[in-house]
């Protein structure tokens, strides 16, 4: 044990700053060396203009993998996020659309009951998955398996596989309109992540969220009511899936039942790049606001460079493995 | 007569911090070797040396006379060094004979496994051993103390020379512990040498022939344990007198401080009953699995009793999960640091604020600089050594994240202290601060209630002790009129 003991307290006690920096910063680096090699090589790169459209593709995913976040900081993990995205998208939809036929009647409503609703699926969604994994102990995947597959049926029964089109223009505003020049969703994804950052870093509940995935045994037994605390992430993230269905629904003038499939892949994957343990208990969520915001980066450098979008995919998909790869160096100095 | 193995001048640094200066060594067939030394002693990085998981930096070792480098477990094991790790790795799923012929399995025709031949050959090593185990049960049923004799046999079962023992007895409980000391005493007997790494002094007097001790990296001395008594030893290890053992600088009081009657969980402990007073020490005492630890987890809300009173301070108070307990002043120390201690990925800091959040942030926001100041605290009276309290409670000793531990409960001024097995794995030094601290403890009017399966420890520091013996309580004994033979006769 002594030897694991010095090797760490080396890594530790030493004056190896560098290191130490890169730790700590890696990811922020690695997203600034990426913009800087973009900006390079296009000079549309660092315009306003694509600044606020890379913005604008990343906020929905960003909003997600912040809910993802909560989720596996505590061990677990949400699969059913894309599904809940079309499925609180329509349902929220179907109050503010001004079509008879697809809307609720007496509609449209106003755009914050819409908004209301939206969100409340979410988190039904988010409670009922949370119920399952903590009260019932099955474990995450499957009960988000079973979720992404129930999400994604019900809101094809709900809207019977049709799109809910005509949404009203007070309700497209949270996906289009902007203040200051400030795209909504982006401003929604700041309002998201300015709270997440404070309730996971300055409050209790976040400070026990770490706690309930470092160790659930040493939680338990400092009077932490773990059940408790896994039940609420998924309602964390429920409730952030339905708010960004209506970012989405919202952005594109109506809810498609085929919203949001494989969502949930780019969710784990911003979490997963920002350094968050799958194993649950470390990680942060700037870490994921950059991850969302490398993935967001690296598809629009390359639409600019005009790579075609399935070389994208391989993309993403060696620079998830590569991240994870370098924490374990990192960590385990393999 | 040549030597199995012989060490000379090891030395092994990591990230330019020495671990290892100037390891020695010298085993001699047929017999048993006691390694000691304290925590960061690097007792762990000569073992991991020797089992080929670590290069050496410098230095030589010689196996029975011929120079010999290991780059792989695997090279080592061909060599005829075996070792027996403290945290056993078996297949759960998979039988017995299976474990021990793992990766080198009897083949029949067509590429499979010759299972016939593999459990024929399990058996017959396991019974030359006079190991009552059968090579046809899944390993997951075993106890920890059957795993052990199992790798032993696995050991055997490579025609291993040299068995190296990592703390064995850190996880079985005294009479489990005597079986593997006749098995030692029976490969001892078959002409192996045994290497037997521990912290406690009283198995190593009682079934080593020789010692080796280490200190900060270094070579200490060696001789026959016959020639050194259990004072001397201490000294070499520590390096300085350390006076007595066990300080008790506590006196119980006439004030009643936790009562306990007639605690009942269906099948884990049966009316258990006890008060202890304010001031006491009280001591519990029993083997793995004889219920002791339900006890605490009865009292602490983790379980829930059938039946069973409360009393603290003389009023009744109920108790149906751990918040309830901390609530009422109750603190619990649990049995395993790692599994239930600790958070190992978060910081000193906020393991030892862990316990008291409700406490210290009533309105939900953390106030930074009470946990700063409440952590700062914690650190100077118990002495944690600690770069920073910011970084990885992983990083520190044994000792070092038990006193954490010790911090966290502390934190909460606590009124009952509840310890289960507070000093394992822990060195003699940091065992000696940690008696300190409980026995302050209990003088400030504190009330302590400890298990420990160490029979010394129970002795030296209990007032009282009630000794466990399948789920029952086999009596209590004040300390004046009990000794070791005693406990181990009631508890067996």
């Amino acid at each position: 044990m002594s030897s694991i003991d010095n090797k760490q307290a080396s890594t530790w006690f030493s004056s190896d700053n560098r290191r130490l920096i890169i730790q700590e910063y890696g990811i922020f680096l690695a997203f600034l060396l990426l913009a800087f090699i973009l900006s390079l090589s296009n000079e549309y790169f660092l315009t306003p203009g694509n600044i606020s459209n890379v913005l604008l593709q990343t906020s929905i995913n960003g909003v997600l993998a912040i809910g993802m976040t909560f989720v596996i900081l505590t061990r677990g993990i949400d699969l059913s996020v894309g599904s809940v995205v079309a499925l609180a998208g329509i349902i929220s939809a179907s109050f503010a659309t001004t079509s008879a036929t697809a809307g609720i009647s007496g509609g449209p409503y106003p755009f914050y009951v819409a908004l209301a609703i939206g969100i409340l699926v979410g988190l039904a969604c988010g409670a009922l998955v949370g119920l399952i994994v903590s009260r019932f102990a099955v474990p995450a995947f499957v009960a988000t398996l079973g979720m992404l597959s129930a999400a994604r049926g019900a809101t094809l029964i709900y809207g019977g596989g049709k799109p809910v089109p005509a949404l009203t223009p007070e309700f497209r505003w949270i996906g289009t309109g902007n203040i200051l020049g400030i795209p909504m969703p982006v401003i929604l994804l700041a309002i998201v992540f300015a709270v997440s950052w404070w309730v996971l870093t300055r409050t209790r509940y976040g400070r026990y969220i770490y706690a309930v995935g470092g160790n659930p045994h040493a939680a338990k037994t400092s009077g932490i009511n773990v059940t408790r605390m896994k039940f609420s992430v998924y309602m964390i993230s429920g409730s952030l899936s339905g708010l960004a269905g209506m970012m989405l629904s919202a952005r594109t003038g109506s809810a498609l039942p085929q919203a949001g499939i494989a969502y949930e892949l780019d969710a784990i994957a911003a979490v997963v790049i920002g350094g968050t343990s799958l194993s649950g208990g470390v990680g942060r969520v700037t870490g994921t606001l950059i991850g969302a915001l490398i993935i967001g980066v690296m598809n629009n450098g390359l639409d600019l460079m005009g790579i075609q979008s399935y070389y994208q995919q391989v993309l993403k998909g060696a620079l998830i493995v590569g991240a994870v790869m370098l924490d374990q160096k990192r960590n385990h100095g393999l | 007569m040549q030597s199995l193995l012989k060490v000379e001048g090891l030395t092994k640094s990591f990230g330019g911090v020495a671990a290892l200066r100037d390891g020695r060594f010298e085993l001699d067939g047929g017999s048993v070797h006691a390694l000691c030394g304290g925590n960061g002693a690097g007792k762990s990085t000569f073992l991991s040396i020797l089992m080929g998981i670590h290069k050496r930096d410098g230095g030589k070792i010689w196996r029975r006379g011929t120079p010999v480098e290991f780059n792989s477990p695997a090279e080592a094991l061909a060599s005829g060094i075996a070792i027996i790790e403290q945290e056993l790795s078996p297949v759960p799923h998979m039988t017995v004979a299976e474990n021990i012929y793992l990766g080198r399995e009897p083949s029949a025709r067509f590429g499979g496994i010759d299972f016939k031949t593999m459990n024929r050959n399990a058996q017959a090593l396991l019974d030359r051993l006079e190991f009552s185990i059968r090579a046809n049960q899944y390993m997951m049923n075993l106890s920890v103390a059957q795993m052990q004799l199992v790798e032993i046999a696995k050991a055997l079962s490579h025609d291993a020379e040299v068995i190296f023992m990592d703390e064995p007895t850190s996880a079985i409980g005294e009479k489990e512990a005597q079986q593997l000391f006749a098995a030692i005493a029976r490969l001892k007997a078959e002409g192996k040498g045994v290497v037997y790494v521990s912290h406690r002094l009283s198995e190593i007097f009682q079934i080593a022939d020789s010692y080796t001790v280490f200190r900060d990296g270094s070579y200490v001395g060696s001789g026959a344990l016959a020639d050194i008594d259990r004072r001397g030893l201490i000294r070499m290890i520590v390096g300085r007198e350390l006076g007595e053992e066990y300080i008790k600088t506590n006196a119980p009081t006439d004030m009643t401080g936790f009562e306990v009657s007639n605690l009942t969980a269906p099948g884990k402990i049966e009316d258990i009953s006890f008060a202890v007073r304010k001031g006491e020490i009280f001591g519990i005492y029993g083997l793995m699995g004889s219920g002791r630890t339900e006890i605490f987890n009865c009292l602490f809300g983790l379980d829930t009793p059938t039946t069973g009173e409360m009393r603290l301070g003389g009023q009744p108070i109920s108790v149906s999960k751990p918040a309830d307990a901390m609530q009422q002043g109750i603190a619990f120390v649990t049995e395993d640091r790692k599994v239930t201690g600790l958070n190992l990925s978060d910081s000193v800091r906020n393991n030892i604020c862990l316990a008291s959040l409700p406490e210290m942030s009533p309105a939900f926001t953390m106030r930074r600089h009470e946990e700063q100041a409440a952590s700062r605290d914690m650190i100077a009276h118990f002495g944690i050594k600690a770069a920073r309290d910011t970084m990885p409670v992983s990083g520190l000793s044994g000792g070092n994240q038990q006193k954490v531990v010790l911090g966290k409960w502390f934190l909460r001024k606590p009124k009952v202290l509840l310890l289960d097995e507070p000093t394992r794995g822990v060195d003699v030094g940091a065992k000696r601060e940690i008696y300190r601290i409980i026995c302050d403890f209990a003088a400030d009017g504190g009330t302590v209630v400890m298990i420990s399966s160490e029979i010394d420890e129970v002795l030296g520091m209990s007032d009282r002790i009630l000794v466990m013996r399948g789920g029952r309580s086999a009596g209590i004994y004040a300390r004046e009129e009990t000794d070791a033979q005693a406990l181990v006769h009631l508890s067996t």
